[in-house]
């Protein structure tokens, strides 16, 4: 399970990476005849898939039928501008699901990364030095973690967002959304790192390095943040899936990215009104790309202990 | 016990203080005013005029002080946007979060303690079906379980979609607007509880089976205790102390989980009061929202600690260390 768990991560991850040669059409690519246009269901014609075309039958309910006169090749293989191929349906902007999907696995999966990179980081090396100085430094970083973590991480993330210009190129955005992250996410990071250190500095191996003259900074990049591998990287585990899901609501209520750019957050913000919702369910694919992330995450985290199995 | 509880009602008091003053601060730092749209359209002067007569000109200390010296009296200031004073609304608006937030976990403990009994206990192809629905269930985050119940209820027209009354609510009598009311909220609040529930009967099942091989549970089997009076009498009570441990922890991601739902099901709550003033620049409702909010989650914490304390006598308040 939890082999097949790091397998689909790994999938999805390189989804993202290679969005740019998967998807088939660009993430800002409007076709303006296909406002909401439903997935199309390929199927093969000798031995090439194809698809039936859609066409328009009423504009005012935008309502489409399929045209099951014609097929059309799909874009992997033959590109036609005039009839162009939804695999997942189209947004409102008669824009193509499936390729602001994977594009925006992009944006979503990569400022997550980033921002867990930088919390695991910054958390690792603030709770190792509070763990190995101890006295006043570790009572400091502590106070300051300990504060953090009972702040309502939610309404700070949105004061922080918030009064910030609200109009900001991308990749400002980019930045400081992950900026964000990294400063409500260091202290889950830190106190367990904290705890790791100040058993471990008191170890035979530490006493070891020490008596051979090695500094506090080989002492704690060498032999005391690696002693906490396997919280880091549980840490890490947990934070991915929370920061893809706090970008999505930050988008969601217009506060992450703009729209032209794609990423899970602003598509499910194009999606979010019932009407919408109830009438075209594929802008909601964004939704199961974030629960098949939060689910592999949680089987790779959370298995019964051999007791209770 | 009396000085751990002074000491912890002073640091949630410093926690609603800071977290207030901050975000009063951040806002009034922040571009733009909530004069600012209207000033579009007017002349420099005329601009000039209403700042000044809302009171937008002054400069940031004295505008602090005064809002300072007005909490103490517990007037939280007034709310521009809304024309009200902020702590009416806030009081109403935070009287709905807690609606939700309280059938939410009423939900999540009374699906979640009962299944994770069941599934800690016994064996078998129903243990690992409920195992499966609940592995489900702790990966639907608020947002998108919001969302997947919008659509269900929009699709299905079982439930109404969003807000917390179908009518302006005035002209009902109290039952019906109650009866209005319990249409509205199994929607929003299984959004909340779903997670919650999900991770409950993990932990529960987890707490369970330790719980229950403990010699003090093959004890009470040996004396001729039934088996299930066994689990319940003996095993549970022992194993509840992680599981209401868990409840503190919640408490924290109840709160960020009902913004979003609130947001995504129109519910007129805390979570949306707040997003409105910030995008208005609301400078008295915003730091009156974040204070509440600071409230609700020490209080939580505290009330969930102080439960620990009262079911597990093992639980030291550090002072009889």
């Amino acid at each position: 399970m939890t082999r097949r768990a790091a397998i689909m991560l790994v999938a999805l991850a390189l989804f993202a990476l290679l969005a740019p040669w998967l998807a088939p059409y660009q993430a800002g690519e409007a076709f303006s005849g296909f406002l909401h246009a439903p997935p199309m269901r390929p199927h093969l014609d000798g031995l090439s898939p194809v698809v039936h075309p859609l066409v328009l039958a009423d504009r005012l309910e935008q309502r489409f039928e399929i045209d099951s006169s014609r097929t059309v090749k799909l874009p992997w293989i033959e590109r036609d501008a005039a009839a162009p191929v939804f695999l997942l349906g189209a947004d409102d902007f008669g824009r193509d699901v499936l390729s602001r999907l994977l594009y925006g696995a992009r944006t979503s999966i990569g400022l997550a990364l980033v921002a867990t990179l930088g919390a695991v980081l910054i958390g690792a090396l603030a709770g190792a030095w509070a763990g190995y100085r101890g006295g006043w430094i570790d009572e400091a970083i502590m106070r300051v973690a300990d504060f953090v973590l009972v702040l309502p991480v939610i309404y700070v993330v949105l004061v922080l967002r918030a009064v910030l210009p609200l109009v900001l190129p991308p990749s400002t955005v980019f930045l400081l959304v992950s900026w964000i992250f990294v400063l409500v996410g260091w202290p889950f990071v830190a106190k367990g790192v904290r705890a790791i250190v100040a058993v471990e500095r008191n170890r035979e191996y530490v006493q070891a390095a020490q008596s051979l003259g090695a500094g506090p900074l080989r002492i704690l990049a060498v032999h005391l943040i690696p002693a906490c591998g396997g919280h880091l990287l549980v840490q890490a585990t947990l934070l991915l899936p929370a920061f893809i899901l706090a970008e999505a609501t930050l988008s969601f209520i217009g506060l992450g990215f703009p729209d032209p750019i794609a990423s899970w957050g602003t598509m499910l913000a194009g999606a979010g009104n019932y009407n919408a919702v109830a009438r075209f369910p594929w802008t909601l694919a964004p939704a199961v790309a974030i629960f098949a992330i939060v689910l592999s995450t949680n089987l790779l985290t959370s298995q019964p202990s051999p007791r209770n199995r | 016990m009396g000085r751990y509880l002074l000491r912890r009602l002073g640091f949630g008091l410093l926690l609603v203080f800071v977290v207030s003053s901050a975000a009063l601060l951040l806002t009034r730092l922040a571009p733009g005013d909530i004069a600012a749209p209207q000033c579009l359209e007017l002349s420099a002067e005329k601009c000039a005029e209403l700042r000044a007569s809302l009171g937008l000109n002054r400069p940031f200390l004295p505008q602090y002080l005064s809002w300072l010296g007005g909490v103490i009296r517990f007037d939280f200031g007034r709310s521009l946007l809304y024309s009200r004073p902020v702590g009416s609304l806030l009081g109403e608006r935070a009287l709905n979060t807690a609606v939700l937030a309280i059938f939410a976990l009423l939900a999540a403990t009374l699906i979640g303690i009962p299944l994770g009994i069941y599934t800690g206990t016994r064996a078998g192809i129903m243990r690992s079906i409920v195992r499966a629905i609940s592995l489900i269930g702790i990966s639907v985050p608020p947002l998108i379980g919001s969302l997947a119940l919008v659509f269900l209820a929009a699709r299905t027209g079982w439930l109404p979609v969003g807000g917390m009354t179908s009518s302006g609510g005035l002209e009902l009598t109290w039952a019906a607007w109650f009866a209005d009311l319990a249409r509205h909220v199994p929607l929003p609040a299984l959004a909340l509880a779903i997670p919650m529930a999900a991770t409950l009967e993990r932990l529960q099942s987890e707490a369970i089976a330790s719980a229950s091989h403990e010699p003090f549970v093959a004890a009470s089997r040996a004396r001729g205790v039934d088996r299930s009076r066994s689990i319940l009498h003996h095993a549970w009570p022992v194993s509840l102390r992680p599981v209401l441990g868990l409840y503190g922890v919640m408490i924290g991601s109840l709160f960020s989980g009902s913004f979003v739902v609130e947001v995504v099901t129109s519910w007129p709550g805390l979570g949306r009061l707040m997003f409105d003033a910030l995008k208005a620049r609301d400078l008295f409702l915003v730091a009156g929202c974040a204070a509440t909010g600071a409230f609700f989650l020490a209080a939580g914490t505290l009330l969930s600690d102080l439960l620990l304390a009262y079911t597990d006598p093992r639980v030291t308040t550090g002072e009889s260390r």
